[in-house]
């Protein structure tokens, strides 16, 4: 059987490719769109690492199939930052040092920002729990959870 | 092997892929259990059905007989549904515990049915809450309580042309509430050691009125706690009552031993969680 054709939009640009049925969302953004910012870290729904946005949720893009990405959006890492600028959180990560080895940060970027736009103000708790579905096995999350909390101060203005 | 896709846009549609051959096809809602599974190549279907564009699977209505919530709709769908939260604050607590963000993202209440683990989350909390399954087969519609749904670990009723449509809650009674709680060994991302989902109303001298208890992780599949909801009901919950109403609790659990608890500690700590979450339950009701 053929290849299917799946029309979607990327980070604000409509964009078709061809893939397998079989395939998953991540192996189309990463192999073949060569978005390299989504990270496959796992490929269980365990990590987080290939955190990226469908139509607005929060979802892991190793457990979703490249086809039922027809007709959605897709907001990915490359899509974080506007006309240049570092997203404040993108900022606050470096100010923060909370990342070493860099894996875990686009999945932990996607996911502080579906939590910020749903939940400007959350608490320590609330971060946390949160983010409990990214894993970083560098930085002990403390430093992350201060990036996300000082950019939610900041985004509050 | 190439798998065949097909992303059914109607009821009629999804009921002839299923009635055509008879070769085996995987439903696809959430994708957080069949997309693992054939990551590590478990399972190579030859078909899978995705039925996410079909409106029936995807919405959540509130009738006047009840809530009804299409098996593919999100864990985080139903949780940011703020009139099912308020009604069924039991059934949020066990969807809220159903992995990450991300997997609830994706993940659906009907999947974690479908799936039968015995450790599944919101499945006690659908079965104390009365909560039917909406068959869909080939001859139409039926419907059958989620206790008697589940066969037990991985299996359930559904025979090969038939899917579950969604789950249709009871019109919620007067001065009710319930609640949901489990044991893991961490707080987020584990699977439960045990879990104990609760539903009551209280009459008008606060005595219990009603009362439906369901305990998962226990047994090959959940169980409802008929003794012990009979110790509560017609009365006003004290010392007492709640020590009969434990030990009904324990007395009914027949855990495995494994790596995350032992038959005896699993029975211990059912009990503790039952008491737990009967109290959650009354104290929801008396801030209305
Ligand atoms: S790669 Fe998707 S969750 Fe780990
Ligand atoms: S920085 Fe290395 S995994 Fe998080």
């Amino acid at each position: 059987m053929a290849r299917k054709h799946v029309v979607t939009t990327i980070n604000g640009d409509e964009c078709d490719f061809l893939c397998e049925s079989d395939e998953t969302l991540l192996s189309v953004i990463r192999n073949q769109l060569r978005l390299t910012g989504t990270k496959e870290g796992c490929s269980t729904g365990d990590c987080g690492a290939c955190s990226v946005m469908l139509d607005g949720r929060l979802v892991c893009s190793c457990l979703t199939l490249a086809v039922e990405a027809e007709g959605k959006v897709i907001d990915t890492i490359e899509g974080m930052s506007e006309d240049g600028n570092l997203h404040i959180l993108q900022r606050k990560f470096i100010e923060h040092a909370a990342l070493q080895c860099g894996i875990c940060t686009p999945g932990f970027l996607i996911a502080a920002k579906a939590l910020l736009e749903r939940n400007p103000n959350p608490t320590e708790t609330e971060v946390r729990y949160w983010l409990a579905g990214n894993l970083c096995r560098c930085t002990g999350y403390h430093k992350i959870v201060e990036a996300v909390m000082d950019a939610a101060t900041e985004m509050r203005g | 092997m190439i798998m065949d896709f097909h992303a059914p846009s109607t009821i009629d549609e999804l009921s002839s892929l299923l009635s055509n051959s008879s070769e085996k096809k995987h439903l696809l809602a959430g994708g957080t259990d069949l997309l693992v599974q054939m990551q590590s190549q478990i399972i190579e279907p030859s078909t899978v059905i995705d039925i996410k564009n079909i409106s029936e699977m995807m919405e959540i209505k509130d009738d006047i007989d009840g809530f009804y919530v299409g098996a593919a709709v999100s864990g985080m769908t139903i949780i940011e549904h703020q009139a099912f939260s308020d009604t069924w604050p039991g059934v949020i607590d066990g969807v809220k515990l159903i992995g990450s963000i991300q997997i609830k993202g994706r993940a659906s209440m009907g999947g974690n049915l479908c799936n039968a683990s015995p450790a599944a989350d919101s499945t006690p909390a659908m079965i104390a809450s009365d909560a039917k399954a909406i068959i869909l087969g080939s001859k139409g519609k039926r419907d059958i309580l989620v206790e008697d749904f589940i066969l037990g670990p991985g299996k359930n009723i559904l025979k090969s042309n038939e899917v579950l449509l969604g789950i249709k809650f009871p019109k919620k009674r007067n001065n009710s509430s319930g609640a949901y709680l489990r044991f893991t060994p961490r707080t987020e991302m584990d699977i439960a050691v045990a879990g104990v989902g609760v539903n009551i109303s209280l009459g008008d001298k606060f005595q219990i009125e009603h009362a439906k208890v369901s305990i998962g992780a226990v047994a090959e599949k959940a169980l409802v706690a008929e003794a012990a909801a009979k110790v509560l009901i017609g009365k006003k919950v004290d010392e007492e009552v709640i020590e009969k109403f434990v030990s009904e609790v324990r007395n009914l659990a027949r855990p495995i031993d494994d790596k995350r608890g032992t038959v005896e500690f699993r029975k211990q700590v059912i009990g503790v969680l039952a008491k737990r979450a009967l109290n959650i339950a009354l104290e929801r009701i008396s801030h209305g």
